[in-house]
């Protein structure tokens, strides 16, 4: 298949062939990092005030609400609104909390997340590091944000926030599991861990299509522990609104807090683009092999366009199980995952390797 | 899930107490109640009230019986029409007042609009508390078809004040029975939607099943009235033991509950909506003509004695003690108010569970916080 | 059973309960003393089985303090007030009937809280509403609080 007219590559090595002919390789690296971490940080506060005004529009679609509608036309500016306030807020100095952690604990959050994004490929040549390893290292830098959220609870010094933290922190070392073994399951019918190679190999077909059942399995799976992975209702038990205030970021105010809203929705988002890339076929248009008229029509939409579509549905998903379910109980989310959930990946996984050992998958 | 909570820890010291409340967006109000734990488990419950308290009781021996009305109102805001049905009944019945029968009908109109719209309100906090935040706005959608229908009648939404002694304020406005008509008929399709969110999720019924059991025996004891104490199966409503308004003449069942649980009590109050409109689709069009109030005295002194009045709010078994000694004002007016039974209760039925069960548990006893300080 | 025999077996539980007209209910003053074991005879005895208190309260008569029970039977359908007087206004102490009936619990603390009625045996009795600094009982005629409390 022919992708060329979307394909980066080129203008990739173009700029890093022109920066190393005309600087050091050490300044060439060192530019080469400022420019890749720019551009992600822009990219990552864009997304998180969109998705937060997208979850404010669709949690008020469901709700019968109208949602923001009277800063700029739909709303659209009322989250910059917010934002500038959120930034000039005070920040409440805690009486007998662990200072330093107390300060350390957003971002730790926030560079978790911020390094799980580094490894999604956004679009042919659009991706900033391409390990051979992607999937082990996206699940273990992820899995990094749980000791933010637990120095938070901890350093606070309420009793809110240890419960909501120790919560999270068995909630998340839990779901890991279900996470990694559901990924697991396509890296098997893939045959890599690298991204790149992972997404090549759904050019005539997604893995959610190829690999029967076991492959739908994993991915309900990895949608539900993706969601608790994230602390989003119906899993928020570490928030838990009703019961605990705010969790975890009871005592967090103006910009600490500001960084642990947008580091929820960005880790809905991480979610929702490694499903949309592991299962969904990432950035590879939609092919059904024979239709050849089809598939090229499908190939004139940009690869972008087509990772963002993928990725804003799951995210939809998500949100939509938010505002429909009431929130589990931490005893009922543990035994979700370790009565239900990890004995069925164990076993589907054990299907998934039969299939393709038996070479009966697409 | 109900766990063994004996030994119980005896060092002070270790216990872990975690206040909930007095602001907490899941007391309903400015309830505070103190919880000792044991992991996440409840050991042992405080409820700490007062912080509404206005001292209604002292205000209304200074006031006349029409002005203890919009007192009264203010107690359980969600009911007020309910509020200011039982001392208009306790003054009918100390005078001997004949109250029109076209005022009877609409005074029981209102009441099951109320519990209705107080359900409503309910359902919607229900949910809030379970994690589930959509609920909150359906039901408040729905209740504010309710509260238009008020408005148009009694000029108010919340505290109505629209009963007096004797009769009403003012009659119904021409819209109101058409009103009320085109609610039920809406209402019959919605509260489907309220089975299909809510009380057919999984989750929520893996949540409530068996959580906070509250035996029949044990309902008596602590006088837990209203759909609480009924999903616990104490056949405790006024309206069929002692009744009062037109309830006498319409057809109705009293929703009685076996198990005692979470679910069960939320079971009563979404069946108790479904009975409220039967009843009110009995009445709505047959409301007598007739004067909207019976000729009173202009001060009313009611004669030296002592006088009770139960009716049956949307929580329970509402009383009125009155010691009259022959003024305008009472001697000493006392409401039993049906919260302020159920809190007592809330200590023995949540031991043992976890805090969210403990938010569930608080959630399904309906409380209003200035019903039980008052 | 009806008021008539509810009468005779309430006088000859206590005979020297006091029998007051009443138009609702059936009415009786008890000793201070005989209170609490007639409470528990009430709600056991099976022919009685008063076991819902359904509201208690206290009234200021000035000379003395009033307490009332108000009963009733979730069986066998029967109602009984019942009042308890304290000697006058500086001996306030009755006996609880909390270890009776559950909900008196909450009820008493409020009598005690709003007219300063102290209950014997009772596990807990503290302000319910008000401060525990809070001086003086509220629902008391002569209370004088000229700071909250505005005459008109």
């Amino acid at each position: 298949m022919d992708f060329s007219i979307y394909d980066l590559t080129s203008f990739d090595q173009g700029i890093d062939k022109c920066l190393y002919e005309n600087l050091t390789p050490f300044w060439a690296t060192v530019v080469e990092m400022t420019l890749i971490g720019l551009i992600f940080l822009i990219f990552y506060a864009l997304v998180a005030l969109f998705l937060i005004y997208a979850e404010r529009k669709v949690c008020a679609f469901m709700q019968n609400r109208v949602g923001p509608n009277r800063v700029g036309p739909y709303g659209i500016f009322q989250l910059i609104a917010d934002f500038i306030k959120l930034m000039l807020k005070e920040i409440i100095p805690i009486k007998n909390a662990d200072k330093f952690l107390f300060n350390l604990a957003p971002f730790i959050v926030v560079i978790a997340s911020f390094m799980a994004m580094a490894a999604i490929p956004f679009a042919k040549g659009l991706h900033a590091i391409d390990f051979d390893i992607g999937i082990l290292y996206v699940v273990a830098v992820s899995s990094m944000g749980v000791i933010g959220v637990l120095l938070a609870g901890w350093s606070s010094n309420n009793k809110y926030s240890l419960i909501g933290a120790m919560r999270s922190g068995a909630m998340i070392v839990s779901y890991e599991l279900s996470v990694g073994l559901s990924l697991l399951t396509v890296v098997i019918l893939a045959g890599t861990m690298q991204f790149s190679a992972i997404v090549e190999g759904q050019a005539n077909g997604w893995f959610i299509f190829k690999g029967h059942l076991p492959a739908v399995i994993a991915f309900i799976i990895y949608l539900i522990a993706g969601t608790a992975e994230a602390n989003r209702g119906p899993f928020d038990l570490a928030e838990a609104e009703s019961e605990l205030t705010a969790g975890y970021h009871t005592e967090y105010s103006g910009i600490k807090f500001a960084l642990f809203y947008m580091c929820e929705y960005m880790n809905m988002f991480i979610v929702a683009s490694i499903a949309a890339t592991v299962f969904l076929g990432g950035w590879m248009p939609l092919h059904i092999s024979g239709w050849e008229g089809f598939n090229h029509v499908m190939d004139f939409i940009p690869p972008f366009l087509w990772y963002l579509g993928k990725t804003f549905a799951l995210v939809w998903v998500i949100m939509w199980f938010k505002w429909t379910f009431p929130r589990l109980r931490i005893d009922q989310v543990l035994t979700l995952e370790w009565k239900y959930l990890l004995p069925i990946n164990l076993v589907n996984i054990l299907i998934m390797a039969f299939i393709v050992l038996m070479g009966w998958h697409f | 899930m109900k766990e063994d909570i004996n030994p119980p820890v005896r060092n002070i010291e270790e216990e872990y107490h975690i206040n909930i409340g007095p602001q907490h967006p899941s007391t309903h109000g400015v309830l505070r109640l103190v919880a000792s734990l044991k992991g996440e488990t409840v050991t042992s419950l405080k409820p700490h009230c007062g912080y509404i308290h206005r001292g209604i009781e002292k205000m209304c021996e200074k006031d006349t019986y029409p002005q203890v009305i919009h007192l009264t109102d203010r107690m359980d805001y969600l009911s007020a029409h309910i509020n200011n049905h039982v001392v208009c009944l306790l003054v009918e019945k100390a005078l001997e007042v004949d109250v029109p029968e076209r005022v009877q009908y609409i005074r029981t109109i209102m009441d099951e609009l109320t519990r209705i719209a107080s359900h409503q309100l309910w359902w919607g906090c229900f949910g809030m508390d379970m994690g589930g935040q959509t609920c909150l706005l359906y039901g408040m959608r729905d209740r504010e078809k309710i509260l238009d229908a008020f408005e148009e009648s009694c000029g108010s939404r919340l505290l109505h004040s629209y009963y007096t002694p004797g009769g009403l304020m003012k009659d119904i406005h021409p819209n109101f029975q058409k009103k009320v008509k085109d609610f039920i008929k809406y209402f019959r399709k919605k509260i489907h939607d309220y089975d299909c969110i809510l009380t057919g999720n999984v989750i929520m019924q893996e949540r409530t099943k068996g959580v906070g059991i509250l035996t029949k025996e044990e309902a008596i004891d602590y006088g837990v009235t209203g759909p609480t104490g009924r999903a616990s199966g104490f056949s405790c409503d006024v309206r069929k033991r002692y009744p009062y308004g037109v309830y006498d003449r319409v057809g109705f069942k009293e929703i009685l509950g076996t198990k005692g649980d979470t679910f069960e009590r939320y079971m009563m109050r979404m069946l108790e909506m479904r009975e409220s409109m039967n009843i009110i689709e009995q009445l709505i069009d047959n409301i007598p003509a007739g004067d909207y109030t019976a000729k009173m005295k202009a001060v009313l002194k009611l004669p030296a004695g002592e006088y009770y009045q139960r009716v049956e709010s949307a929580r329970g078994e509402l009383g009125v003690y009155v010691v009259s000694d022959g003024n305008k004002s009472p001697y000493r007016m006392k409401f039993r108010s049906p919260n302020f039974s159920n809190l007592s209760a809330l200590d023995h039925i949540c031991r043992g569970f976890k805090i969210a069960d403990l938010i569930a548990i608080s959630g399904s006893l309906d409380f209003v916080i200035p019903d039980i300080d008052r | 059973m009806d008021n008539a025999t509810l009468k005779e077996r309430i006088s000859g539980l206590v005979p020297d309960a006091e029998y007051q007209e009443s138009k609702q209910f059936l009415t009786f003053i008890i000793p201070l003393d005989k209170m609490h074991g007639l409470a528990l005879k009430l709600k056991q005895e099976a022919d009685l089985a008063f076991d819902y208190l359904f509201c208690l309260t206290a009234v200021d008569r000035n000379d003395f303090f009033e307490v009332v029970y108000h009963l009733e039977s979730t069986t066998l359908k029967h109602q009984l007030e019942l009042k308890v007087r304290t000697a006058d206004r500086d001996h306030v102490a009755v006996d609880t009937v909390c270890d009776v009936w559950g909900t008196a619990e909450f009820h008493e603390r409020e009598a005690y809280d709003l007219m300063g009625i102290t209950f014997n045996n009772h596990p807990d009795l503290r302000r319910i509403f008000l401060d525990e600094s809070w001086k003086g009982h509220p629902l008391r005629k002569d209370y004088v609080d000229e700071v909250n409390i505005i005459e008109l």
